[in-house]
């Protein structure tokens, strides 16, 4: 059984749900991920998105994602004319290559001397996206949960050490998921959870010292990005 | 006690045995399942009950077209001229079905019902339903949960995407929501409310999902006014009396059986049909130089 909320729903600017609503939660994912001022961002758009962009306004719910506006934000309609007022530069490349997923974007971002995040991201339908890869590590952050990704060391007790600082917290895990490239080399760990995490246990799970670094991620409606 | 429901059988037999009406065990279900408070959910359906008379309002103000040229104002041709063969309920739920998928194709707010390509037929219902027999939130409510409750079985036990299951699976899940909502709205019984629903998906069994250049616009935006037409008339057999031979979940497993069925090209990939008529091909031909 869903939601019938998920069933009558989502509340969203037309035309399509996987081309439109799902194209401006990527955009607004990538906003919140950049968490810089954007200057400039160049969209390679893959499969499907590449050929039917214009029609289903793929473009305009892209750049009203990257400005902040929800899925549901009239304003996307006129997303090129808030761009060109926010100065928000913006182009978009058609690629003729199959992407991971018929619908998939991949943002390249630039902020303030040239700082650039690459995040590449797909929609799934019905609105859900998946972003699954932020500066050539593969990620998995949905935007539906609240999320924690840690980039560390693959040694042991790394996931104990997260783990039980969480489990301090009275924070309960719902999903996890661990991905190394080869042994004792770089691996990612992936953490939903059922409530937010404060800044402080952050802090702690930062300071161990096999992370490198770690991102943590509201669920994107809740995520304030203006 | 337990109102989570997986198929219609269920959501007949809880509606029989604690002698409550569909949309009620829908809203039950929904408290149980999400924890919310009925004031929190009654609320979010009303807001979504607004946008759909909003994007109603939208469709048939806006005279535009879309950015293809291939659709929008002929909500308002609808407006202005004068029905000779339907009633003016019936021909009220094409004009509005229309009128919000040519809102959708505009880029107007809508609400994906149950999805953005199939989002006229039941609030266009609805909202004709509702202005014609001057009906208060209440009776929308009823239309509301009662759609929702139908919307939810088939998504779970079936499919509503045209991609997985072609038209019948979105226009067609569409209709049927949109039949038993009306039943609800008018106060039926639960038997009527799932012998419309039957009798709807049961006729449109087969459609196929061929969209000309990819786009919810050819033939989706008349399809909705179509299909909002043929809910009705759903409507109107099960209220009359008359029964699907065919038990209401068997229909949503034979949707589901056909659409799996049907060839990849006929799926929303706009590779077959009318997508790939003369015309077709040279609409999507155009657009691409766009």
């Amino acid at each position: 059984m869903s939601s019938v909320f998920e069933i009558i729903g989502p509340v969203m600017i037309g035309p399509s749900s996987s081309h439109t609503a799902g194209a401006a939660r990527l955009g607004k994912m990538a906003r919140y991920i950049f968490k810089e001022h954007i200057e400039r961002v160049d969209l390679t758009l893959f499969g499907s998105f590449a050929k039917t962009y214009k029609g289903h306004g793929t473009d305009r719910a892209l750049v009203g994602g990257l400005l902040g506006f929800d899925a549901e934000d009239e304003r996307i309609r006129d997303a090129f004319k808030a761009a060109a007022k926010g100065n928000l530069q913006y182009q978009f490349i058609e690629s003729s290559e199959e992407g991971g997923h018929p619908n998939e974007v991949r943002f390249d971002l630039y902020g303030k001397n040239d700082y650039h995040m690459s995040i590449v991201g797909r929609s799934l339908g019905g609105g859900r996206i998946l972003v699954t890869n932020v500066n050539a590590l593969d990620v998995e952050i949905s935007g539906e949960d609240y999320t924690i990704l840690t980039f560390h060391h693959d040694c042991p007790g790394v996931i104990a050490a997260v783990t039980s600082l969480l489990g301090r917290a009275d924070v309960n895990i719902s999903t996890m998921k661990v991905f190394r490239k080869r042994k004792h080399c770089e691996a990612v760990m992936l953490i939903n959870t059922d409530s937010p995490v404060e800044a402080s246990v952050m802090n702690e799970i930062q300071k161990n010292k096999d992370i490198s670094s770690v991102m943590y991620f509201e669920p994107l409606e809740k995520a304030v990005t203006e | 006690m337990s109102y989570l429901y997986d198929t219609l059988a269920d959501l007949m037999h809880l509606s029989e045995t604690h002698e409550l009406p569909v949309w009620e065990i829908v809203i039950r279900a929904e408290m149980e399942s999400t924890g919310e408070t009925r004031e929190a959910i009654e609320g979010e359906a009303l807001r979504r009950v607004q946008i759909f008379k909003d994007s109603v309002v939208n469709g048939v103000e806006d005279r535009k077209r879309t950015m293809s040229g291939m659709s929008g104002g002929q909500a308002h041709v609808l407006l202005e001229h004068t029905p000779r063969l339907l009633s003016p309920v019936a021909y009220k739920a094409l004009t509005y079905a229309i009128a919000v998928n040519e809102a959708n194709a505009k880029m107007f707010r809508v609400v994906a019902c149950p999805t953005a390509g199939s989002c006229g037929v039941m609030p266009g219902c609805m909202c004709a339903v509702g202005e014609e027999f001057e009906m208060d939130d209440a009776a929308f409510l009823r239309g509301f949960f009662t759609g929702a409750g139908i919307g939810n079985v088939i998504t779970n036990q079936a499919c509503v995407a045209g991609a997985v299951g072609g038209c019948q699976a979105e226009v067609g899940s569409a209709a049927a929501m949109a039949a038993g909502a009306i039943v609800a709205m008018l106060e039926g019984t639960t038997k009527q409310v799932m012998n419309a629903v039957a009798l709807c998906l049961k006729n449109v069994l087969g459609l196929v999902c061929d969209p000309v250049a990819g786009l919810v616009e050819v033939p989706c935006v008349k399809r909705n006014g179509v299909y909002a037409v043929h809910a009705f008339s759903a409507a109107e057999m099960a209220m009359a009396g008359l029964i699907s031979q065919i038990p209401v979940d068997e229909v949503i497993e034979a949707m589901n059986r056909i659409g799996r069925a049907l060839p990849s090209s006929l799926r929303e990939t706009s590779e077959g049909g009318l997508a790939t008529t003369e015309t077709g091909r040279r609409i999507a031909a155009q657009l691409q130089d766009m």
